[in-house]
């Protein structure tokens, strides 16, 4: 799919006359005018993406090195977010993995607040939303999976396959389940990736719809001006439902993770 | 039928399969709803299930809009 690359302008002018909710999706270098070397064949051009990449992170570790720096036994109200946080995400891993759970606490943690700061910094008026790429999300999806077949394979050894093969079923069932079992596991990173994408996608895609309906609407005179009440006031409530999908996906991103992890972990069920 | 009409009439028929997202999100919330009106201390307990099965179930009718927009803009 290279509909989202700079070279492919001409298809985001496509389809949809005037209203054109694709454009926002392009990749593009991110300091005009400066030139970034290539080395050793790597273009090192600071995307947009990669741009608020680092922001994320950036804003993730002051963000928190700020919120704790006290170390107060009696927290301090910043310090009782980094807090909350904490014991938001301790609590997911101890309920579905148990205590073993907490040495991929780091990970989990990370995880989480990447996802949930890059949704939500996408929501700034002329922000990118790096979630919204699918080499992204498919990125953080196989490092998800790659660790779980790591986990799973160092932990219980060729035991791990055992995950295929419930306990407790007649015989000839098995030659149906092991597949469905192999073909669903396989699909886990997929669908982790394509549910982040695919959500972030149309939530910008309706935001952009909505505006640009305000902006058309506004553009006939007075009569359009209080017409455009309407869209404005969709356009607000997407943005609010767009706040809560930020912290699901992220969220879920995360459960999921866990959930992958814990079969790993303990993989007969 | 040129390529633009016939891409344009394929996007919008992958569009309904979000009508079943619709439904699947709707039975998932009721049932819940239903659930933690009969037993309001254990509604708590089954809240992370809730929006697991809420993410999941979007992310099927999402596959839908994911064709439509590799049909349009692919």
């Amino acid at each position: 799919m290279t509909f989202l690359l700079e070279s492919e302008t001409a298809d985001a002018h496509g389809s949809g006359g005037g209203l054109d909710p694709m454009h926002q999706f392009l990749i593009s270098p991110a300091f005009e005018g400066f030139e970034f070397p290539t080395v050793f064949g790597i273009d090192l051009t600071i995307t947009n993406a990669a741009y608020y990449m680092i922001i994320t992170t950036l804003v993730i570790i002051l963000g928190l090195i700020l919120m704790t720096g006290r170390g107060a036994m009696v927290p301090t109200r910043s310090q009782s977010i980094a807090e909350l946080m904490y014991g938001f995400v301790a609590d997911m891993i101890r309920g579905i993995m148990g205590e073993e759970g907490m040495k991929f606490f780091p990970y989990i943690f990370a995880l989480f607040t990447f996802i949930l700061v890059a949704n939500l910094l996408g929501l700034l008026p002329g922000a990118y939303t790096f979630t919204s790429q699918i080499i992204v999300t498919f990125a953080l999806a196989m490092i998800s999976f790659t660790l779980v077949l790591i986990t799973g394979f160092a932990k219980n050894g060729l035991g791990f396959l055992q995950l295929f093969a419930p306990k407790g079923l007649p015989f000839m069932m098995y030659f149906l389940i092991i597949p469905i079992e192999v073909i669903s596991f396989i699909s886990r990173p997929f669908s982790l990736a394509i549910r982040l994408f695919a959500n972030m996608m149309a939530g910008h895609v309706l935001l952009k719809l909505f505006g640009g309906f305000v902006i058309m609407l506004s553009g006939l005179g007075l009569v359009g001006i209080v017409g455009a009440i309407m869209p404005l006031a969709v356009a607000t409530a997407v943005t609010a439902l767009e706040l809560m999908v930020a912290f699901l996906q992220a969220y879920v991103f995360a459960v999921l993770t866990c959930i992958y992890l814990n079969d790993a972990l303990h993989p007969s069920h | 039928m040129e390529i633009e009409a016939a891409k344009q009439i394929g996007a919008g028929i992958a569009a309904i399969a979000l009508g079943g997202a619709g439904v699947g999100i709707g039975t998932i919330f009721g049932n819940y709803l239903a659930g933690a009106l009969r037993n309001p201390s254990a509604a708590q307990g089954q809240f992370t299930n809730l929006l697991i099965g809420f993410a999941l179930t979007e992310f099927t009718g999402l596959l839908g809009f994911v064709v439509a927009m590799i049909i349009l803009f692919g």
